[in-house]
Order: structure tokens, then sequence, then C-alpha cells
């Protein structure tokens, strides 16, 4: 659809006060537009013009945060990725995400996915502890073995792959494409050894066996995190654990300084440290 | 208590046994005019004729891979079949009841299809 | 734990069916999800009717005079045509959800080539092959038998 010629868009928001309301309900607005808006610049004019109470989650308001996810015509979407223009049609409908309990208006309760994500010990998971409280020096980590992760990396946290997923619709117990994503991250980076300790997690009902690839949760990732591949990945991990198949490694040694070595002519000293 | 990635793997392994067992008992019942295997429907006409029943009964082939069939299937359709219903996410006492129930299911077709099979044999063989 | 507060919001045996957002690999989790609820149920049933033939042939008539006509026949034949995605789609789910066809990570570059794109081959390729089956087994229930099962 052409949105040269628009100059008003209709958005229809779906409006939730709990000390007011008994159930959400859509209210409409008619906003201008202005090519270039994303759906994000539109909620703040209906905000300016029309309704002051509604509220929303945004912050960096470039696709970086992940605090905009937001069901747009009936996709997970970040609000601030997304161009009304790109949505085909000059009626933008915005609601929370689903599978999430509604706080206000457009704001999802996050406190489960995150509760989730901290049971699968999201860190680097090490036994040399020392070395973990008080680091000396780099982990050696080639390209090769950086690419294992990288991808999984770039999540934001935005929950839209959780909204997306249809185990996720009916199932709480489910970790869920992000918290599974995630572990999988931190089992694939070769500085990790705590394969073993997420695995008491993800064996059970928290383990990604509800996965049925529908593949939604890869599909809305505005990050292009692909959670849908870490999680077959891990059962593919899971499953060749379980019939001895896996093969052991130990985690990324610890980089030395190197020793022995002098300063060349005419380079200066370092600053003292300021922190620490 | 067997783990998820236990039971799963199972239900993958079974999968692909029934597969292969399915796809020749389909062969026999529901393709035996397009692929026709003489062996295996040998007094000719429809598949379930008594007749074609009784001569696959004869041999041995057919109550040990049935038997193997029915564990598989049972585990793999009741093991889906309890993941769809647990996901409905009804309740830890309907998980319960669900569980009991399809493992009691699961057992009790088991052993009565295995006695038919190794009873159908001794009765075609005896006749 | 955090406690759960607000009004809830799941989406439930709705989102089972794409929230309103369909992917092709959505309608096949669907389908063969379907497909399996009607073959294990179908196959409960057909334990006990086919276990009447270890009672003789008297047994093993009457059994299958229960389950003739074209109501049957029709039954048997969706059973079929539902066996015929089953088996097609859950071979295509082995290899993926066992890690083989979904692409090795990489770091994502806009516009993303997911998994989903990945495997599309392989999802094609199931229906491919189910489709097959579903001829073979057409010409078999409808055209060569050229009859109601007896």
């Amino acid at each position: 659809m052409d949105f040269t010629n628009v100059k008003e868009v209709t958005y229809r928001v779906r409006r939730f006060d709990p000390d007011r309301d008994q159930a959400p309900h859509w209210e409409e607005y008619r906003i201008p537009y202005a090519l270039g808006m994303t759906v994000l610049d539109g909620l703040w004019l209906v905000k300016e013009l029309h309704a002051p109470g509604l509220a929303w989650r945004s912050s960096c308001r470039m696709g970086v945060c992940g605090s905009c996810g937001m069901l747009i015509n009936g996709s997970p979407r970040l609000g601030c990725n997304t161009q009304i223009s790109e949505l085909a049609t000059t009626t933008v409908a915005v609601g929370p995400l689903p599978n999430f309990n509604i706080i206000k208006d457009l704001v999802p309760d996050l406190g489960p996915m995150f509760a989730t994500h901290r049971e699968l010990s999201p860190f680097i998971v090490r036994d040399d502890h020392e070395e973990m409280e008080n680091p000396s020096g780099e982990f050696w980590q080639s390209p090769e073995e950086l690419e294992h992760y990288l991808q999984f990396s770039y999540c934001i946290k935005c929950g839209c792959c959780m909204a997306a997923c249809p185990t996720y619709a009916t199932d709480p117990l489910y970790a869920g494409p992000m918290p599974l994503a995630q572990a999988h991250r931190y089992n694939s980076d070769s500085r990790d050894h705590g394969f073993a300790q997420r695995r008491e997690v993800l064996a059970g009902e928290r383990g990604p066996w509800r996965c049925h690839f529908a593949g939604e949760c890869s599909r809305v990732c505005p990050k292009g995190v692909d959670p849908a591949k870490a999680i077959q990945l891990m059962k593919r991990e899971l499953v060749a654990d379980y019939l001895r198949l896996r093969s052991q490694r130990c985690p990324a040694k610890l980089a030395e300084a190197p020793k022995g070595i002098t300063r060349r002519e005419g380079v200066p000293e370092a600053p003292a440290p300021t922190v620490g | 208590m067997t783990r998820d990635n236990q039971l799963w793997t199972w239900h993958v392994l079974a999968g692909l046994v029934i597969f292969v067992f399915l796809g020749l008992h389909m062969l026999i019942m529901h393709l035996d005019d397009v692929i026709k295997i003489a062996s295996l429907n040998p007094a000719g006409g429809h598949p379930i004729d008594w007749a074609n029943v009784a001569a696959r009964a004869k041999m041995i082939f057919f109550p040990v891979t049935y038997t193997v069939l029915l564990g598989a299937a049972l585990f793999h359709g009741l093991y889906g079949l309890k993941n769809i219903l647990f996901e409905l996410h009804l309740g830890a006492a309907f998980k319960r009841a669900v569980a009991v129930v399809l493992l009691l299911l699961g057992v009790g077709l088991f052993v009565y299809g295995t006695w038919a099979a190794f009873a159908a044999t001794a009765l075609a063989r005896s006749l | 734990m955090l406690t759960a507060k607000g009004y809830p919001n799941r989406l439930g045996v709705w989102g089972w069916l794409g929230g309103g957002r369909w992917g092709l690999e959505r309608y096949l989790y669907t389908l063969h999800r379907l497909t399996g609820l009607g073959l294990v149920f179908y196959f409960l049933l057909h334990i006990l009717v086919t276990s009447s033939r270890a009672f003789g042939e008297a047994a093993w008539a009457t059994a299958m005079g229960r389950v003739t006509g074209s109501l049957f026949t029709v039954g048997e034949f969706l059973v079929f045509l539902a066996f015929a995605f089953h088996a097609a789609n859950g071979l295509r789910l082995v290899f993926i959800e066992l890690g083989w066809g979904v692409g090795k990570p990489f770091e994502p570059v806009y516009p993303y080539k997911t998994s989903v794109d990945f495997q599309r081959p392989l999802a094609i390729a199931a229906l491919v092959l189910a489709a097959l089956l579903a001829a073979a087994g057409t010409l078999d229930f409808f055209v060569l038998h050229g009859e109601v099962m007896p």
C-alpha cells in the first residue's frame, strides 16, 4: 500500500486500567501521519493528543533495548522497529504481548520469563572460582568458537518470541524460546563449563521437549537470534548426552600474559588505573 | 522418575520404528493393489479375508513384528497424547490422573494385543 | 519466583492455531497434532477389533462385519491420509529436532535467514512425500478395489 498521500491513521489500542476496568477493551484514536513514522512514534502522538494515561514500555527507540515489544496487527513486534507504512493498512491495532499477564494497557508482566531465565544460569559457569572473582586475564577463544554462540547472544529479551510460541500459549511451565536459547548460548560458549548444571533443569519439564518447531519464535525475532535453531541444537546435545555420545570438552583456557618481553623504544607507559 | 530427555529420545526412536513397520503394514493392507507382494497376501482377494489373516498368522515374522509395532506405537501415541493433555495445563491432579490412566491403558492394550498375536498364530497353525 | 500480577492474557489453544498469524510450519505443527490425535484414537480401537482374530474365523467375521460400510471405508481412508501426513512430517521432525537441516549458527545480518527458511525444502519434501502416499492410497481405496470393502 502506498503511504505517500496518507494524512491520518487510526490507532486501535487495547486499553486496560486495573483501577477502573473489569477487562481489556479496544479504543480508537485518529492521529496525523507523516512518512517514516514508527508505531512507537504514533503511540507518543496518541498519548499527546488523546490519551494521556496510555501506558507502555519504551526506551532506546532504535531496536536494541527490547522494551517496546507489543502485538501489532496480530504479530508480536517491536514498536520502534515497525514502520506504520509496512503494515499495509491505515488502521494500526496495538495490544500488549500475549502470554503474559497485563499490568496496564500495553505493559505485560515479564517477571515469569526473567525468573525462568535466571533458573537456567545465564552466565559463564566455571570451576576456577578464584579466576571468576578476580580475573587476571582473558580466555582463549577462536573466531570459529565464537560463531557457535554469537547469533544467540544478540537476544535483547524483548519477549516477542514468547508471545509467538504456541506451547507457551497454553503451558506456563514450558521455559519458552528466550530462556532456552540463552541456556544454549552459554552451553555452546567454549569458556563455559556449566552444561551439567543446566542439564539438571533442562532434562525435565522446563526443557526444550515441549518445542515442536512451529518456528514462529524465529520468524518474529527482531534481532535474528533464531531461538528455534538454538532449541533444536540443544535437543541434539541433550539426546547425545543421554545416549553417552556427547564429546566432553575442557572449557577455554586462560590466556596468560606473555613473559620475557621488553618495551619497544618510544612506546609510553600506560596511565595508572583509576578503577579497582 | 524418568526425565523428559529420556522419554523424548525413545519417542523419536519409536517413531522411526513405526515408520518402517507401519509402512509395511500399510503396504499389506492398503497398498496391496498398487504394489503387489504375493507372499504377504497369499490367498489373493482382500487383505482382511480370513484366508490371508490366517496365512500371515502362521508365519512367525508377523506376531513378532506386530508385537514390536504394537509396543512402539502405543508408547509413541500415548506419550504424544500425554504431552498434548499436559500442555493444556489443567492442574497437577489432572496431570497425575492422565499419567496413570495412559500408563494403564498402554500396558493393558500391549499385553492384550501381544497375547492376541501369538494366540492367532497358535490357532492358525492348528487349523 | 515473582508472584503473578495483572490481567491474564494467555492465548490458550487459540495460540496453537497461530493466534491470528500464520506460517507454513505453524500449519504443519497443528496438522501434525490433529493427525496424531486421530491416529491414536483409531489405533486404540483398532487393537481391540483386530485382536478378535485370536478367537477364530467366526469371531473375525463378526468383528469385520461391525466395521464395514461406506462410512467406515471413508473413515479408514481418512486414517490413511492422516498416516501419510503424520509419517512424512514426522520424518522431517526427526531430522530437524535432532538439529539437522536447521543450519549452523552464524552472525545474523538483516534481512534474517532463519532456521525456518533453511528447513523449508525439507517441509516441501515432506508434503510431496505425503501427497505421493495419499495418491497411492486413493488409488488402492477407491480405484483399484472399485467397491466398498466387504
